[in-house]
């Protein structure tokens, strides 16, 4: 499964988003991870400079390898190419909630300019405009893991003044707020968009523009911006895709497309393996 | 415990009004008991489950649902679960009672109810909005700290129904992969219904393997494939490709309606159901 090779001077945004993502990843990182670019993100971080990274999914996959990504989160490649699989509160309790995670990697809908980020609904709660999928694992990942990154595509739509409702705290008001009221995480360390990359500014913690992808012009990123976005006095450019991210990445995807790929309707009894055959298969 | 044939069990011990929770984490979902309490019309039910999944789709879809409590009610890697959407934007078929929490809540929630204590506890929610749209969210003080812990009331539910990979003769469950909260939901539930995929002589299950012992179980109906599109590891995998397509059947009402029809309920049973999809390709 070869990616054609002339392709790999060519990019698109959110192939971009997704490398930057993973740049971000250190070798050993203890990783928490959602599923869709986050999930994408760690992963090829793992296949390219972080081969150690520990990949924990909240369904109770500890250290898992997975050949392809996975389209639930409880999939079951994640549990057959995992260190440990423990029930889902233990994942919760004596796991992030104890601190043991340095990066949460995590997707939203909507973020303001504190990193406080909705995954609940658009419009108000009782009658909303658009009910979203809610908190999942986001909220005590945001609360507990060391740091989290945030990875989602930057406009006006979602890059909000005001949240439609806060589903996961950042950095509340800013200036503090979010030690203050105790809770142990760092918060969002980094911002990763398909434009560029924020971090939160020292003492205000507001989001800040520090990085921007080649082609890609500050005014642009403004643009995309619901509320007067803060730059930085020095903005770096982030180096383009290497070939051998992209070759990686596009592999990644071709794998997972193909795996996910068929016909639903086209379901088949197959033989039935043996209680025996079941319990060989771990 | 009983063991019996799906239908006379839902009917027997699932009935209008009930609290029920069909529980596990993407894996063993009971889609097949979730499909016959949906083709015997039970109504006004508490459906519970931290992630609503299909099958909650579809029973919130055709209205056998008053109430929901859940953590992440989205269709897993693929986007909206568009039934529950319609319940709640629409009101259609019928208002849905939503009770929402955190995954690490409503764990503890689950966790409490196995322990028959009143509530769990957690370091969670701070500063989040979701106390402020449910109420059952508090906090108390730490006798020994003083800090402030969140605490969710118990999960009770009236009937706990879980898929397995196998059961014994005499009703002892075991369950391995994926497991989720399988384990907190069944001890919390009053009643214990349990799908499995076959009933073997002898489970030689590992020493510390997750083993529900047959006096926890009420009553338990060998259904192979019953967790399809869902999965049951060492048997089949996830039908990835299921829950793709459901997007686009879920989607519109009409056609919910008619594929509810043509495959769940014209379907006598989950034998039948899996031969309706076969013939539809």
């Amino acid at each position: 499964m070869n990616v054609d090779s002339s392709s790999l001077n060519k990019y698109t945004p959110d192939e971009m988003m997704t490398i930057a993502a993973a740049r971000l990843i250190w070798p050993g990182c203890v990783c928490f991870v959602g599923i869709g670019v986050p999930s994408a993100a760690a992963n090829l971080a793992r296949l390219t400079h972080a081969p150690d990274i520990v990949l924990i999914y909240e369904s109770g996959a500890i250290g898992t390898q997975p050949r392809v990504l996975p389209l639930s989160i409880g999939d079951g490649e994640l549990a057959e190419t995992a260190d440990a699989v423990v029930p889902l509160p233990e994942i919760f309790s004596y796991w992030l909630q104890a601190g043991r995670i340095d990066v949460g990697f995590l997707g939203a809908a909507q973020i303001d300019r504190f990193g406080n980020l909705n995954t609940t609904v658009i419009g108000g709660y009782g009658k909303p405009k658009t009910r979203m999928p809610g908190a999942g694992g986001a909220p005590e990942i945001a609360h507990h893991a060391k740091q989290i990154f945030v990875v989602l595509k930057q406009s006006p739509r979602s890059f909000v003044a005001q949240l439609d409702f806060c589903t996961s705290a950042g950095f509340l008001n800013g200036n503090g707020e979010r030690a203050r009221r105790g809770i142990p995480g760092a918060g969002p360390q980094g911002v990763i968009t398909d434009l560029g990359v924020l971090k939160p500014a020292a003492g205000s913690q507001e989001l800040t523009l520090v990085a921007r992808y080649e082609n890609v012009s500050v005014d642009k990123v403004r643009a995309a911006t619901g509320w007067p976005l803060a730059v930085a006095d020095i903005i770096d450019v982030v180096a383009p895709p290497t070939a051998d991210e992209l070759r990686v990445l596009r592999d990644l995807h071709k794998r997972t497309d193909i795996a996910h790929a068929g016909d639903a309707r086209r379901f088949r009894k197959t033989p039935r393996p043996s209680l025996e055959q079941a319990r060989s298969i771990a | 415990m009983q063991l019996g044939s799906l239908q006379e069990i839902i009917d027997q011990y699932i009935h209008d009004g009930q609290s029920v929770a069909l529980e596990g984490f993407t894996h063993l979902i009971p889609f097949a008991a979730g499909h016959e309490i949906l083709r015997q019309k039970k109504r006004d039910l508490h459906l519970i489950r931290m992630t609503p999944d299909l099958i909650y789709d579809q029973l919130i879809g055709v209205g056998c649902a008053r109430a929901l409590t859940f953590s992440w009610g989205g269709n897993p890697g693929v986007g909206s679960l568009h039934r529950l959407r319609d319940a709640v934007e629409n009101d259609w078929p019928r208002p849905l009672e939503i009770h929402e929490h955190s995954h690490a809540g409503m764990a503890a929630a689950y966790i409490a109810g196995a322990a028959r204590m009143p509530f769990g506890i957690l370091r969670g929610y701070v500063g989040t909005d979701l106390p402020g749209v449910n109420s059952e969210v508090r906090e108390v003080r730490c006798p020994y700290t003083n800090e402030k812990i969140a605490t969710v009331p118990a999960i009770n539910p009236d009937v706990t129904v879980l898929h397995a990979q196998a059961a014994d003769r005499q009703g002892n469950v075991f369950i391995r992969g994926i497991v989720g909260a399988q384990k907190e939901s069944a001890l919390a539930a009053t009643t214990l219904i349990v799908t499995v995929e076959e009933v073997v002589e002898s489970l030689d299950a590992p020493m510390n393997a997750i083993v529900l012992p047959h006096w926890v179980v009420t009553a338990i109906a060998e259904v192979p494939t019953g967790a399809y599109p869902s999965y049951a590891l060492g048997y089949y995998a996830r039908d990835n490709a299921f829950y793709l397509a459901w997007d686009e059947i879920a989607r519109d009402r009409e056609r919910f309606s008619e594929w509810i029809d043509r495959h769940v309920i014209s379907s006598r049973n989950h034998a039948e159901f899996l031969d309706s999809l076969a013939e539809a390709a």
